[in-house]
């Protein structure tokens, strides 16, 4: 039996009168790169605002790992290790490159407001090396090491997603979830997202969640894709199956130019 | 923060120790341990005006870096931290008259005591933002002065209590030469204190709560308990200095903390930088010399030819007040970011100066 990492189950989410999202159920296996695509307004965010803790569903339950995080507290998930990335960037604006990454390493250290001031005194400066250590790893990987030391609001479009990669990677999660990792992004810069998300999920082992618009990436690096539309769950599957589907063909892909020719007949 | 290109040519970092020091250069480090040595020998050549100064440029220091820390660095905002001064101040002296607690550790517990006042009025503070929790601390100046004329027991009442100058082994610092010593070790002390706090974990907790508290949420930090912890650690700060204050006085009377000592407060951390530790500094150290320059400048015009009018010798006591005014004025509209920004422009254009262009 393959081991399933992330167990959605029938997730309801209403804004007032607006449904986000009915009956939403799937399961993400571990190690895998799952995709979620459909049309603007179809829930995809929602759906990872509830992952990650933002919003609660009023219905529904969602298991991480076999431990039930429906109602827990974003920064109670972070411990478990779920990490994400968010649509319109959520760095920190004000901070340097590396210190916006160390804030993902919070939630495994441990000198506090008492032991961090004493630094030379306490066991607070070896901790903060030991994870510069690690975290310069990750600059090292998204190959950012050049801007380590820039403010993070000053930096390009591009750079910040790598940037906000780079921190949601520090937070050492079993699952990530990108949102949009390559909106407004060129082809060459598209490429290189690519390849690092295949690579800290090859690699690391971290099990992607992903919201995409690129069919070409999603189809190309994600071993299962669900399809949503006005907040159901369209289809999911492979992602050939998904791409020759009726109905996500007429929800989102839209028919190519034969196809419309024969339906108007 | 330094970026890469403030350090000098030659200057590599061959280990992360080496790369995550306080000050940005070894030259720069150097000469604040010489400032530092030097400001020890003044007590020998200053006269006690200008070490009377030192010592309120200390205590009101120590006070603003905590509020820095809430303002500056969180993105909370405090229109309490006069009367939080105060019940340092008051708690300092009650604690070694009515227990005979020795005054060297009077001081930090009244810090202690004070952090944990200013956590419960804080508590709003984890669940209301902006206006609406400026107002809220607001009620807090006004319940803790309140509580200052009423609870006899604490403060005395409206006759004020008296506080004992610091003793340590039989020395008595009640002198300004020799509380010059306590007030300088405290000042170095708690800033050291400050910027060990922000280059750590919960230091850098606080400045993602204020640049995005939604991330930083989903990055592990409890928004909750950082934003209470922001509240606790600058009223801490305030009570450190309050104390100092008290028992450099030697009595502490309601009066002085009032909402203009809060505005205050705010307005040095305001001039000197938020988010700025040496900002802050210099932000009351500007505070503090301005209405002394003013007054000296004010006092020249007696010998001009207008010393003759009336209404201005009637308006000098005025015109000083509305000169302090003007000034902070003209600094908000052309140097909105503080003194830190100013010094870090001053000191990038010396470093390419020839070549500026």
């Amino acid at each position: 039996m393959v081991d399933k990492i992330l167990k959605v189950e029938q997730i309801s989410l209403a804004f007032g009168g607006v449904k986000a999202l009915t009956d939403v159920s799937f399961e993400v296996e571990k190690g895998s790169v799952f995709s979620i695509i459909g049309p603007n307004g179809a829930g995809k965010t929602s759906m990872l605002n509830c992952i990650s803790g933002r919003y609660r569903p009023y219905e529904g339950s969602i298991h991480f790992d076999d431990q039930e995080v429906t109602h827990m507290r974003p920064n109670d998930r972070a411990d478990l290790g779920i990490g994400r990335t968010f649509q319109n960037l959520a760095l920190f604006g004000h901070m340097s490159v590396l210190d916006n990454i160390m804030v993902g390493r919070h939630h495994q250290m441990k000198n506090n407001w008492l032991t961090g001031p004493l630094y030379w005194a306490s066991p607070a400066q070896k901790e903060e090396l030991k994870h510069r250590r690690q975290v310069e790893e990750i600059i090292d990987f998204l190959d950012i090491s050049h801007v380590r030391k820039s403010i993070a609001g000053t930096l390009s479009y591009g750079l910040r997603k790598r940037v906000e990669l780079a921190r949601a990677i520090a937070l050492n999660p079993k699952l990530i979830l990108l949102d949009e990792p390559m909106a407004g992004m060129n082809l060459e810069e598209k490429e290189d997202m690519a390849r690092y998300i295949l690579d800290l999920n090859e690699e690391f082992g971290i099990t992607v969640v992903m919201i995409e618009h690129d069919m070409g990436v999603v189809m190309d690096i994600s071993h299962e894709v669900m399809v949503l539309d006005f907040g159901k769950k369209l289809v999911s599957g492979l992602p050939d199956e998904v791409m020759a589907n009726e109905h996500v063909r007429q929800a989102y892909l839209g028919l190519d130019d034969n196809e419309q020719l024969q339906e108007v007949g | 923060m330094s970026s890469l290109a403030m350090r000098p040519c030659g200057d590599f970092r061959t280990s992360y120790k080496a790369d995550n020091t306080i000050f940005e250069t070894k030259t720069i480090r150097l000469m604040t341990i010489a400032l530092i040595a030097i400001a020890c020998g003044a007590p020998l050549v200053l006269d006690g005006y200008f070490l009377t100064l030192f010592i309120q440029i200390s205590y009101l220091g120590i006070a603003a870096l905590g509020l820095n820390i809430l303002v500056g660095f969180t993105g909370q905002i405090s229109l309490g931290h006069g009367a939080f001064f105060g019940f340092g101040a008051f708690a300092s002296a009650w604690l070694n008259t009515s227990f005979q607690i020795p005054v060297v550790l009077c001081i930090p517990l009244a810090g202690f005591l004070t952090m944990a006042v200013g956590m419960m009025f804080g508590m709003p503070a984890a669940r209301i933002k902006g206006l609406y929790l400026a107002i809220a601390t607001l009620a807090a100046q006004f319940i803790i002065e309140d509580f200052f004329a009423r609870a006899e027991w604490f403060s005395g009442g409206s006759s004020g209590s008296m506080a004992a100058p610091v003793n340590l082994f039989g020395f008595e610092f009640d002198t300004d030469q020799s509380f010059y010593y306590i007030a300088l070790f405290a000042l170095v002390f708690m800033y050291i204190w400050g910027c060990n706090l922000m280059r750590s974990r919960d230091g850098r907790a606080f400045v993602a709560v204020r640049d995005h508290y939604l991330s930083a949420e989903i990055m592990g930090v409890k928004l909750n308990k950082y934003r209470l912890l922001s509240f606790g650690i600058s009223s801490f700060y305030a009570g450190i200095g309050g104390a100092l204050y008290a028992h450099y006085l030697g009595y502490v009377s309601a009066e002085g903390f009032t909402i203009l000592m809060s505005i205050q407060f705010l307005a040095m951390v305001i001039i000197g930088g938020l988010g700025s530790i040496k900002g802050t500094l210099m932000g009351v150290v500007f505070m503090v010399l301005l209405p002394e320059m003013l007054e000296s400048i004010v006092g020249l015009m007696k010998y001009t030819d207008w010393g003759n009018i009336p209404m201005v010798t009637d308006g000098l006591a005025y015109i000083k007040e509305m000169a302090i005014g003007l000034v902070i004025i003209l600094f908000l509209i052309f140097e909105p970011e503080g003194l830190a920004h100013r010094w870090a422009q001053i000191k990038n254009y010396w470093k390419f100066y020839p070549f500026a262009y």
